[in-house]
């Protein structure tokens, strides 16, 4: 069970929730989870959702493990120029 | 990805020299070809018209007396570009933006496009387009946008993220809010307070390129097209998403580029320019003229920002708190909300807030520019930091180093930070001479810090091995700032060769897999990243090959100084095999030798800056004059340090025009009213000191060579650094960007009557 805090727009999407617990080996994992609890976040999903483990950011790595003492936090997926 | 990309301190042989880029001699005698100057036989000239309107509905499109002049090829319109975007608000917005459809959203919106001979046919074929409008109520300024009873841009957009959802409709697509704490306890908690609305005026990246490309649908259903861009890979996936190609049919080239800033990030002509090529059945090259660049792609936000900002007496900020209005055009997206990411995170605070809000107005769609957002709301918090320290009675730079963020600090946008550098930067700044050095009459010195998060992305990178031990680097991010002289200096550094062996080119979309776009500041971190994994794999090669030549188990192979090198037992008299012996003996080894890369390349590391700069301010023009600059940044690994250092003073001047002249002048008719150089002032080297650089290098834990990203950051604190130093000369706070001379006159009036 990892412990994920939903950040500005990502929060907005699960009916404003800002903190959820979800049993997630991987962000896959997550993001399934996560997509079928809160329907609201699926289209953010797919279209990118950036995910910090422990305040490094990952994007597309789904494979990326999560470790249970880990701080992660869910951000809207960057803009760069 | 199977790749460790684990930072290990090693002694770089050619990594942080400075050879002369590979691409500076073509540039600098005019062989480098840019996106106009491809040319196809059989090509013809595409022109594009645009709305004179801030918002009109559509009523009807006449073509016919265009149709009928001769030379014409082709004339398209919406129709010409059906919706195949199957509900995906993103794509279809980009789909709208690039060709009106019932409705024009802003004084430069493309209504209809004409492929013809030549230019000049082109043009009257334009003036022969007949576009029945009727004109509706238009808002262009942030502020009025969102005041009640302001024209609509939509009427069905109702503010998202506010629960429950708005009865009404509105400008404010969306709400994002970030922070952590009680800010209401926090100010309860201060001795002093600063509280003040800021403003920034929208601004283009101002590229000196414009955009250009040419496209040529081919009968076989198959297109190509050469565009300057940066991401060719993403503009072939949005182009063949609009146009219903499959993607593997459309290939894409990018040309050299003249600047994109952000702004060659979104596609504008490309899909226009393809949707005329398919119907003329020809070739048609599409430029840019100057004023449609700014009148119809990329400009930045303007912005409107409410800071309040309070300390204790020993300088211990309590709370921060910003409300953040942001321009996006016509069509929703995340500017304010980065805004909102990004406005305190320099910080560590106990009690801070930050809400965004995303305006919709008719002006051209927002896109992005350099540290996108960062900086607008860096000119607001770093403006009012700077008036608290000045209230407390400290010094700006010992009131930023005693607030600032530090390696497990919870940053106001959520996670916890690593290692980070703005503590270093800030600690160079108070040690650096600049802060020292006197100030004359009418001079004021100014300094603020900057923030941006970099990232990375898909990146994929092919490295082949010549006969002769020559190596090609094949990458798929666009050159933008000298990437190809970085990343052969990389491929030498773990090959073990000279950079003048390596010759680095960017393939098209069809000889290498997909990249992401070129921003983020991620391009000489990914495609380093990857290219140190191709190149340790063409490595694991050229051992297996050096083990068959010698007739030895691979596992007695290592290689070291470009050789491969026997070890162990019974192989100390053989002598080393050069990468050159390796290579020559290839093709009776196993073939070519390449070794080939494909990863995501994340933990980019955030970045942060410190900038100083001194003005004197004419008092009785109100003009400044910038007579020093100091950009203190964090690198992690200066791959190249001349280019990094360019990236620094590149993104101080960018700053420095923003925050002195650069500014979209609308009419109450809701037209543009400088779309070009000469009454959009872009600094020019008259008006630049030499801006100084101090490179630190305190190295990303998740990079082979600790290297991070720099090409957004610098653009971060000027607006902020030269506000602060404006006031400090002329005596009074301004707080609104451009400071161009007639606000300091204005703001010089107000200081004599008060």
């Amino acid at each position: 069970m990892v412990e994920v805090t939903l950040w500005g727009s990502v929060g907005s999407a699960a009916g404003g929730n800002k903190q959820v617990e979800v049993e997630a080996k991987n962000i896959r994992e997550l993001f399934a989870k996560l997509a079928a609890e809160y329907p609201g976040l699926e289209p953010l999903i797919d279209n990118g959702i950036a995910v910090a483990i422990d305040g490094v950011i990952y994007r597309d790595t789904w494979s990326k493990e999560l470790p249970e003492d880990a701080e992660i936090v869910l951000l809207p997926r960057l803009a760069g120029g | 990805m199977n790749f460790d990309a684990k930072f290990a301190a090693k002694k770089f042989n050619s990594v942080g020299t400075r050879p002369v880029r590979p691409d500076g001699v073509d540039k600098v005698t005019g062989r480098a070809r840019y996106g106009a100057d491809f040319n196809m036989p059989g090509q013809l000239a595409g022109a594009v018209l645009r709305s004179p309107h801030a918002h009109a509905k559509i009523k009807k499109i006449d073509v016919s007396k265009a149709e009928k002049l001769k030379g014409v090829k082709a004339v398209i319109t919406a129709d010409d570009l059906p919706d195949l975007t199957d509900g995906d608000s993103g794509l279809y917005n980009i789909l709208d933006n690039c060709m009106a459809r019932g409705r024009a959203l802003y004084d430069g919106h493309a209504v209809a496009a004409v492929a013809a001979i030549d230019a000049r046919t082109a043009r009257e074929a334009l003036k022969r387009i007949k576009v029945t409008y009727q004109v509706l109520p238009h808002v262009t300024d942030v502020d009025e946008a969102v005041a009640p009873g302001a024209p609509l841009v939509h009427e069905d957009v109702f503010t998202s993220g506010i629960d429950p959802r708005p009865k009404k409709p509105s400008n404010v697509a969306k709400r994002s809010e970030y922070g952590h704490g009680d800010v209401e306890k926090g100010f309860k908690q201060a001795d002093f307070i600063v509280e003040r609305r800021y403003r920034t005026e929208q601004t283009h990246q101002g590229y000196i390129e414009p955009h250009a490309c040419v496209a040529s649908f081919n009968a076989d259903g198959t297109a190509d097209m050469w565009v300057c861009t940066q991401g060719h890979f993403v503009f072939r996936q949005t182009c063949a998403d609009l146009l219903g190609i499959d993607v593997s049919k459309l290939r894409v080239t990018s040309s050299e580029i003249g600047g994109g800033f952000g702004g060659k990030t979104h596609v504008w002509i490309e899909p226009v320019a393809l949707a005329l090529s398919r119907k003329a059945g020809r070739p048609v090259k599409l430029v840019m003229p100057r004023e449609d660049v700014f009148r119809a792609s990329g400009p930045t936000s303007a912005t409107s920002i409410d800071v309040r900002i309070c300390a204790r007496k020993d300088g211990t900020i309590t709370a921060a708190q910003a409300d953040l209005r942001y321009s996006c055009g016509p069509y929703r997206d995340m500017w304010a909300e980065l805004g909102a990411m990004t406005s305190f995170a320099c910080y560590d605070l106990a009690n801070v807030k930050s809400v965004g809000h995303e305006v919709l107005v008719n002006r051209p769609k927002t896109a992005a520019y350099r540290a996108p957002s960062a900086p607008m709301a860096a000119f607001a918090v770093e403006s009012a930091i700077d008036e608290l320290a000045h209230e407390i009675g400290m010094d700006p730079v010992e009131f930023r180093i005693k607030n600032a963020a530090k390696e497990g600090t919870k940053s106001s946008y959520g996670p916890v930070y690593g290692p980070i550098g703005i503590g270093p930067t800030l600690d160079a700044a108070r040690d650096h001479p600049h802060m020292a050095a006197a100030l004359g009459k009418n001079q004021g010195r100014g300094m603020a810090c900057g923030f941006w998060f970099n990232f990375g992305g898909q990146t994929c990178t092919d490295l082949n091995i010549g006969l002769d031990g020559t190596v090609t680097l094949a990458v798929g991010t666009v050159d933008v700032g000298g990437a190809r002289a970085s990343l052969s200096l990389v491929a030498a550094e773990e090959l073990g060769i000279s950079y003048d062996e390596v010759k680095a080119v960017v393939a098209d979309t069809s000889t290498l897999g997909y990249n992401d776009m070129t921003d983020g500041s991620r391009g000489t971190f990914s495609s380093s990243m990857a290219t140190i994994s191709a190149a340790r794999n063409a490595i694991g090669v050229m051992k297996e090959r050096a083990a068959a030549m010698w007739d030895i188990p691979v596992e007695d192979v290592v290689w070291e100084d470009g050789h491969a090198k026997a070890t162990g037992a019974g192989h100390g008299n053989l002598p080393p095999l050069s990468l050159k012996e390796i290579a020559a003996a290839a093709p009776k080894t196993g073939g070519p030798i390449a070794g080939h890369s494909e990863l995501v390349a994340d933990g980019a590391g955030v970045s942060f800056a410190t900038h100083i700069c001194d003005v004197e301010v004419d008092p009785d023009t109100g003009a400044t004059k910038v007579l020093r600059y100091t950009v203190i940044q964090d690198a992690g690994k200066a791959v190249h340090p001349d280019y990094v250092e360019g990236q620094y003073q590149g993104g101080a001047a960018q700053g420095i025009g923003w925050a002195l002249n650069e500014e979209y002048i609308y009419g109450k008719d809701g037209r543009l009213q400088n779309p070009g150089f000469l009454d959009y002032r872009i600094p020019v080297c008259s008006d630049l000191p030499m801006i100084d650089t101090q490179i630190l290098e305190i190295p990303n834990p998740n990079h082979p060579y600790g290297v991070r990203g720099v090409g957004e950051t610098s653009i971060v604190p000027p607006l902020a650094a030269i506000a602060n130093a404006v006031s400090n000369a002329v005596g009074v706070r301004l707080a609104h960007i451009p400071m161009s001379p007639p606000r300091i006159l204005a703001a010089l009036d107000t200081k004599k009557k008060d």
